[in-house]
């Protein structure tokens, strides 16, 4: 069976657009248009692009808060000693585990989930969606808290429940390794942010038009046939929606960490990285400079997916 | 302040429905625009309040059991109007008290008057001149009667740069019938050797601060002074020509006695995570047998016998010492901690805040504070206060452990040194004492130098 999915829409000129001369009116309109929106331009670039040119500026110097008086010049040496330093790589590394462990369970738990709940009886619908969407509405400090008192070794209860499963016994110190404290941390972010990914879903699942997959169902498309070749190609936008947003939330993952483990037993983000060198050691520069990084990271994994997913998101709004 | 041209509701033609001579809506709304003038010339009348009246000094404190804000009620009672003290609270942890007021301090915030300073981070807010310079007379007046560790703490290259307020150190707690059992002398010094043979004898558990935290860097600070070494042994003003101690004898012994606590398996299952709290609920449980701990520890058993929760017999079988020592022959120094006063360097009524810092560290206050929030006094006199006896029966032996303690390595890159040992030193059971001092110490040079993440 070939892939089933909507044709693509046929970019045509719309019948209102301008010719190659720009009528007064059109000009009057774009000039309105301007001004509206004007405003809300600038104040863009004064909260966003501001503090990234800033953050850019002073990673350029060796300047610590404390002392301001030796502020100097140091051009691109900051990045040269982040990029040299096992301790950037190794919290790059432990960002990228997190980001991929936890999107790709959140993904599968976020279709189940998403299917669940498009399959719900209709009065059942809103209620399913307020429940499945409680832990996302929890401050991401108090889910962090909660999961870290679950899993101490002298409050927490998970010992005591779980002491029957091989590995754990009422003795088993989460918080005492790496592997450990990430596996409680991953757990923390699944359960906070799979609502997040399954509601984005739902709003794709909607999407695809049930034409094709009663057209499917004729042609004798087991399910997973007909979910892997009707359902998720035709809701590509809204997954690649979703897990870029989840992928650059997990990416930038901070709260977490500094409530559970504080960066111990090698569990430092690059979030953390540029908290303690910015905030701890008030060395501006030098966090600075680790900031630009975590931005840059940041922009190419948008870039990536953007390409890799093929997407035109202009064209999944119909433009 | 005046408020000038404010409009007159009542003057201006009322727009009603005919259009002619202010009707009803037109009064109401006359009426309203007369409060709201009258609303907004009071307010702005109460924000300029500050230029006549007595001033009001902020004291930014570190939280407790309320006992600085009645301090603050007192002085400002004690003050006869000249000025009023208010509290701002700081965050529970020092380093964040730290990072919130450097920020504020950076940006030369005038609300600071007065502060309440973890002692090792005086060095770096003296360099940076967020601290006022304290006049002579006050410095002599205040370090009168003070125990040797706090005025230590309050000095940075030779001067008194704040004000000792109540000083902290560790005591060794134990348990009279664990160590009576284990055949331990517990009048005489004892070793942290010993007290690892006599849990391991007992099966009881040994209370250490092994979290990765500023706990971790108290605890070696006090293994190596009291292995007679430092973990820098010359402060200089360029921080690259540190030299450290971390790899010298007294710094390997430290490393080797904090491997062999951790490696003792009495010590309980977390204790990589373990902090003051988690070793004074360890010693408070039927399994504990002596802690390395702050004097809260004794307050805390009394108050959870009062609310029921602790079998009065547990504090009764407490013993208290000085800190375990690392050599037989060497005696301990034990941890220096507290709070100092620092008197903000951008504040505009420095002379009270000097004023109000003395009144805050009277004797009287001290006594206060140690008898009714379990925090010790830095001034001598203190310790033969009847009341204070009675509540704190080991005050003794806390000015005793005063005049031995030893503080952190005083220097403006204090947070750097204490997160370098923070990395290497943890987890404590991983210690190794022929790399790990070295690697330490690697870290840390190399951060100052600024060659190096943290």
């Amino acid at each position: 069976m070939s892939q089933t999915t909507l044709p693509p829409v046929e970019k045509t000129q719309p019948v209102s657009a301008p010719s190659r001369r720009i009528s007064d009116r059109s000009r009057a309109e774009r000039k309105l248009g301007w001004m509206l929106a004007g405003p809300a331009f600038l104040v863009m670039l004064l909260v966003t692009a501001y503090p990234i040119v800033q953050a850019v500026y002073y990673s350029l110097f060796n300047y610590r808060l404390t002392d301001p008086e030796n502020r100097s010049f140091t051009g691109l040496s900051n990045y040269g000693v982040i990029l040299t330093d096992s301790l950037w790589w190794q919290a790059f590394g432990v960002t990228v585990l997190i980001t991929v462990i936890t999107v790709a369970v959140e993904l599968v738990l976020g279709f189940a989930l998403a299917f669940v709940m498009a399959k719900a009886l209709r009065s059942l619908r809103p209620t399913l969606r307020a429940a499945i969407l409680i832990p996302y509405a929890v401050i991401t400090v108090v889910s962090s808290l909660a999961w870290k008192f679950a899993f101490d070794i002298d409050t927490g209860f998970v010992n005591h429940w779980f002491a029957w499963l091989p590995g754990i016994s009422v003795d088993t110190d989460w918080f005492g390794g790496q592997a450990s404290s990430l596996t409680v941390v991953c757990l923390a972010e699944i359960w906070k942010t799979t609502p997040f990914i399954s509601l984005l879903l739902l709003a794709g699942l909607a999407q695809v038009p049930e034409v094709l997959q009663e057209a499917a169902k004729v042609d004798g498309a087991t399910f997973w046939q007909r979910l892997w070749k009707v359902t998720i190609p035709n809701m590509k936008a809204a997954i690649m929606v979703a897990v870029l947003f989840r992928t650059l939330d997990a990416f930038r993952i901070f709260d977490s960490i500094f409530v559970m483990t504080a960066g111990a037993n090698n569990t430092e983000t690059v979030s953390f990285l540029a908290y303690r060198q910015t905030i701890t050691r008030v060395e501006i520069g030098l966090g600075s400079a680790v900031s630009v990084l975590l931005f840059l990271s940041v922009v190419i994994i948008a870039f990536g997916f953007i390409k890799g997913f093929k997407i035109d998101l202009a064209q999944a709004r119909g433009e | 302040m005046t408020v000038s041209h404010a409009p007159s509701p009542g003057n201006r033609p009322g727009r009603t429905s005919t259009g002619s001579a202010p009707g009803r809506s037109g009064r109401r709304r006359a009426r309203v625009g007369a409060l709201a003038s009258l609303v907004l010339a009071s307010t702005l009348a109460a924000c300029g309040g500050g230029s006549g009246g007595p001033p009001t000094l902020t004291w930014y404190i570190n939280p407790d059991s309320g006992g600085q804000q009645e301090i603050a009620n007192r002085c400002t009672a004690a003050a006869n109007g000249q000025y009023t003290i208010e509290i701002s609270q700081l965050p529970r942890d020092s380093p964040s008290q730290r990072e919130q007021l450097v920020r504020r301090l950076a940006a030369e915030d005038s609300s600071i008057d007065l502060m309440s300073l973890d002692p090792p981070y005086i060095p770096e807010f003296a360099q940076a001149g967020f601290l006022a310079p304290v006049p002579p007379d006050v410095a002599s007046r205040v370090s009168d009667g003070v125990v040797e560790s706090a005025i230590q703490g309050s000095t940075w290259d030779g001067k008194l740069v704040a004000i000792p307020f109540w000083a902290n150190t560790q005591l060794l707690w134990y348990r009279k019938s664990v160590a009576e059992a284990a055949g331990l002398d517990m009048s005489q010094p004892v070793t942290w050797d010993q007290l690892i043979k006599a849990a391991k004898s007992q099966h009881k558990l040994i209370g250490a601060q092994g979290i990765r935290s500023e706990s971790l860097t108290v605890w070696l600070n006090a293994l190596i002074e009291s292995a007679g070494g430092h973990i820098i042994e010359k402060v200089t003003p360029k921080p690259e020509d540190y030299q450290f101690g971390l790899t010298s004898e007294a710094g390997v012994r430290a490393a080797e006695v904090m491997r062999d606590v951790a490696n003792s398996g009495e010590v309980g299952a977390a204790f990589s995570t373990s902090n003051e709290d988690t070793s004074a609920t360890g010693f408070e449980s039927a399994d504990g047998g002596f802690q390395v701990n702050w004097p809260f520890v004794w307050p805390r058993a009394l108050s959870a016998v009062d609310a029921g929760t602790l079998d009065k017999s547990v504090p009764d079988d407490y013993g208290w010492a000085l800190y375990p020592r690392v050599d037989a022959d060497t005696p301990s120094k034990p941890p220096y901690g507290g709070i100092n006063l620092g008197i903000g360097a951008f504040s505009e009524h420095t002379d009270f805040a000097f004023e109000a810092a003395e009144c805050i560290t009277s004797d009287e206050n001290q006594a206060y504070y140690f008898e009714t929030n379990g925090n010790p006094a830095s001034s001598k006199a203190v310790y033969d206060d009847p009341a204070v006896l009675k509540v704190f029966p080991q005050a003794p032996v806390i000015r005793e452990s005063l005049d031995a303690a030893a503080p952190r390595p005083q220097t403006p890159y204090y947070s750097e040194v204490s997160g370098g040992i923070q990395r290497e030193y943890h987890p404590p059971a991983d210690v190794d004492p022929k790399s790990t001092p070295q690697q330490a110490t690697d870290l840390i040079a190399a951060v100052l130098r600024g060659d190096q993440l943290l």
